[in-house]
């Protein structure tokens, strides 16, 4: 009988045929079954009646792994609020993925007595948690956490930053004073509106008017003029220029009238000038909370090792760790600072840092330097540089990190609106002087009337509407930008340069093919057996490609390190290993990826090779670029992959290896200088230099919550296909401004008219201003969710 | 049409009312998650929970801000 593959009841994994039944259910693995047990234990089956399969997959149990949460001066760092025992702390835990997550992490208080109160903030990521110290410690409420399936993420910035910052909410209440003052302004205008000037109650509408329009310019629009201020105090006519000078004639004639009785003015319009301006605002704001895109080094740390003191094991937070401490590195785990080797063999990954494709050897008495991850038996360690002082975390000290990046939105707009700004008050000076001649009284009138209806609310809101547009166009695809102002630099380059170790290519999960003639399936079970014995990572590799499950028994195992393994099975010697090792002259062709010769008795049986795949979609992607972009490859690793390079790459692409991550900082400097835009694609921390360097980084990764370095948008790993499109639809973005400068264009030539000849009533100045507002909004967002639909976005 | 007055005086009292407690709303951060509260309104409370919550929980008279 056909049946479906059992999967995990817990976190819907597939199940090995060999697996877990308890209850009539299914578990992938012991992790999965103890999770589960402890849920139903407290009696929250409703997590798994929610959705099915809720949990995260491959959780293991690091008993003591917390223990560091015990001391004192690392609680009052995490601790956000202490009130006798009362403590509130916030956790992030990257494993919230689904609203049985928020369901079960909001009735933590079943679990155990002390946690009084637990809130989830889904998007970015966070518990909100309120305990009784008296009951419960900050340890024990992680290791519950942890215990239940959700590892709360501590990270040494976590430590080192304190609590996390407010969120802004100052342009809500912007925005909410700015609508409220409009809209009764408005509404204290309808009298103007329906022609019945000759009531009694007009004089006191027109200072109800005043009042209400005192906080719209004093408090809500103080960014425009501060904006402008600043800009003018450099020299330079920024688009906040115009905007503030119409602000304040548009409120200073408006006052003077009303005082002196001379009309209604032209507050209304003043108003929801503003409020239309914050809502572009809010609107460009959007943000992706769970992702950071300021991470450094001290992301990527771990809060706390484990140091080895008189034989002992003890957790210690990684912030006290001192030149001469003793470490214990484990399998998977991070090597935190410069140190020597004790004890080995280290089989060190270094992909992350230094871009290198494959694991560096160490024996004891080696140097190690930080930031390489143990893949392998457990190490021992001496520390030998502080963790700010060792040869990774340099690159922070570069001069790029320290200055601080100002967003530049709507740089675009900066350079149309200077010639605007020029030219309106070019226009307001002839018509004012012309008039004077004509009809003095006038004068002044046509003058201020030209700066009002010249004021750019609609060349202002284009670039906030069209870009805050495309940013969500892209986030639903899996692109997430840092911030409106990124599309525009997207949109600009013409260069492109990609890392190659863990971007271009995966890390892990090698393609392995066997190069000789093909093994029996005893031949297959006794290199299986032999590989078996060795923590070597490609040994791991081979174990896992080669089947079978009967391993026959070897003897005589020997690993002669940096050589290969060998061991008698059934009376044969085997041995695996490099060329020299088995005995066969080294091909002179540098081959593609690792290999592993092997040799059966006296035989040569062939050779195994390695090859780190392609990124899914990366053909399709230096396709789809290769037309309109000039590429370069950057590589820590070496020479060893060219020849696949180029065949992926068209012809005069500029191929890098051997560059260290300052190498590859300054080729994106010098780039730079040749006033190319240029793009990073990168992913590691050994691109992070050149990701900050370049005009727009771009950090690719598979799980976009995981660890990514500083950069100016993180493209998921299922969207890297796609990176032709988004960069193609920024350039449309840009396309849809321009259109929408030719309406703003329009709709001021309009206004100008009624201005110039001293027509511009306060019903007109009304009508016209918000709907030129709303023209553009609809015109930009319309137009280009439109145009993303029609390319797939 | 001087009750006129008196209407716009209450209007603009109500109005200021509505901004006041839009103010608030932003200030106890029900702006900072616009998208939690959605999902967890849907979940069904079971019998034990309302008593828990209502009587139980002495978390309930601290006021709860979220960072």
């Amino acid at each position: 009988m056909a049946q479906a593959a059992p999967v995990c009841y817990h976190c819907g994994a597939d199940c090995h045929p060999v697996h877990l039944q308890r209850e009539e259910k299914d578990f992938c693995c012991e992790g999965c079954h103890t999770v589960y047990q402890i849920i139903h234990e407290t009696g929250l089956k409703g997590y798994y009646d929610l959705n099915s399969h809720p949990g995260a997959t491959g959780q293991k149990g690091d008993a003591g792994k917390y223990a560091f949460l015990e001391d004192e001066s690392v609680i009052s760092q995490l601790v956000e609020f202490r009130e006798g025992t009362l403590c509130k702390v916030t956790f992030t835990a990257p494993d919230i993925h689904c609203s049985s997550c928020i369901w079960l992490l909001e009735r933590l208080y079943k679990f155990r007595e002390g946690i009084l109160r637990s809130e989830v903030n889904f998007m970015r990521k966070e518990i909100y948690l309120t305990y009784d110290e008296a009951k419960i410690s900050l340890r024990q409420v992680a290791e519950l956490l942890a215990a239940i399936g959700y590892k709360p993420e501590l990270s040494l910035a976590r430590l080192e930053g304190g609590p996390q910052a407010k969120p802004d909410r100052s342009l809500w209440y912007k925005m909410g004073v700015a609508g409220f003052c409009a809209g009764n302004i408005m509404l204290l205008s309808f009298p103007e509106y329906l022609g019945l000037e000759e009531l009694a109650f007009t004089r006191l509408f027109g200072y109800l008017n005043i009042l209400l329009s005192l906080p719209v310019v004093i408090y809500s629009a103080q960014d425009y003029f501060r904006a402008a201020i600043a800009g003018l105090s450099k020299k330079h006519i920024n688009i906040d220029v115009p905007i503030s000078l119409g602000i304040v004639v548009l409120f200073l004639r408006s006052t003077l009238e009303i005082l002196l009785d001379l009309g209604p003015g032209y507050l209304d319009s003043m108003a929801g000038l503003v409020f239309f301006l914050l809502i572009g605002k809010a609107f460009q704001r959007k943000t992706y909370d769970a992702l950071s895109f300021e991470r450094d080094y001290k992301s990527y740390f771990p809060i706390s090792v484990t140091r080895l003191k008189k034989g002992e094991e003890e957790q210690i937070p990684l912030s006290k760790l001192q030149p001469g401490d003793r470490l214990l590195v484990r399998n998977g785990e991070l090597i935190p600072a410069d140190s020597l080797l004790l004890k080995g063999p280290g089989h060190i990954d270094y992909s992350f840092v230094t871009g290198e494709s494959e694991t560096v050897e160490k024996q004891a008495g080696e140097l190690l330097y930080a930031g390489g991850r143990q893949e392998g038996g457990a190490l021992e360690i001496e520390i030998i540089k502080e963790v700010s002082q060792s040869y990774l975390t340099r690159l922070w000290n570069n001069e790029v990190f320290q200055k601080e990046e100002t967003e530049e939105i709507g740089r675009i707009t900066s350079s149309v609106g200077k010639y605007f700004t020029l030219s309106i008050i070019a226009i307001a000076f002839i018509a004012g002087i012309a008039w004077f001649f004509v009809d003095p009284a006038n004068a002044l009138n046509v003058f201020t009337a030209i700066l009002i209806v010249a004021c750019p609310c609609a060349l202002a809101l284009s670039s906030p509407f069209t870009f805050g547009n495309t940013l969500r166009i892209f986030g639903r695809n899996g692109f997430f930008l840092k911030g409106a102002g990124v599309v525009e630099t997207l949109a600009r380059a013409k260069r492109i340069v990609f890392d190659k170790t863990g971007t271009l290519t995966q890390n892990g999960n090698s393609q392995v093919r066997f190069v000789g003639e093909e093994l029996s399936d005893t031949d297959n079970l006794a290199l299986k057996a032999l590989f078996h014995q060795s923590q070597h990572p490609l040994s791991r590799e081979l174990t896992r490609h080669l089947a079978g499950d009967k391993l026959p028994s070897t003897e005589e195992y020997q690993e002669i390190q940096g050589q290969g393994l060998q061991a008698r099975i059934g009376g044969i010697l085997w041995q695996a290993g490099s060329a020299t090792f088995v005995g066969t002259p080294t091909e002179t062709q540098a081959g593609q990826g690792s290999q592993v010769w092997v040799r059966k008795g006296e035989t040569i049986l062939g050779k195994f090779l390695l090859v780190h795949p392609y990124r899914h979609g990366i053909e399709e992607m230096v396709h789809s670029l290769e037309q309109d972009y000039r590429m370069s490859v950057l590589s820590g690793d070496n020479e060893r992959e060219e020849a696949r390079m180029k065949a992926l790459f068209p012809a005069g692409t500029e191929l890098r290896f051997r560059q260290s991550p300052e190498d590859k900082l300054a080729y994106i400097a010098d780039l730079g200088t040749q006033g190319e835009g240029v793009i990073m694609v990168g992913d590691g921390l050994n691109d992070a230099g050149a990701l900050r360097q370049s005009d727009a980084g771009i950090s690719i990764a598979e799980d976009i919550s995981a660890f990514t370095p500083a950069s100016d948008a993180i493209l998921g790993g299922a969207s890297v296909a796609r990176l032709g499109d988004f960069l193609a639809f920024a350039k449309t973005s840009m396309k849809v401004i321009y259109g929408s400068f030719v309406l703003s264009f329009l709709y001021n030539v309009v206004g100008l008219a009624f201005a110039i000849t001293g027509n511009l009533s306060p019903l007109v100045a009304a009508i016209l201003m918000p709907l030129s507002s709303v023209t553009i909004i609809v015109f930009t967002t319309v137009l280009t969710s439109t145009l993303a639909r029609k390319k797939g976005l | 049409m001087s009750v006129m007055y008196i209407l716009i005086g209450c209007s603009i009292v109500i109005a200021i009312c509505f901004l006041g407690a839009f103010l608030w709303s932003v200030r106890s951060g029900q702006y900072d998650d616009t998208y939690t509260p959605s999902v967890r309104m849907l979940f069904e409370e079971t019998p034990d929970e309302e008593v828990a919550s209502k009587e139980a929980d002495p978390s309930q008279d601290l006021k709860f801000t979220n960072p």
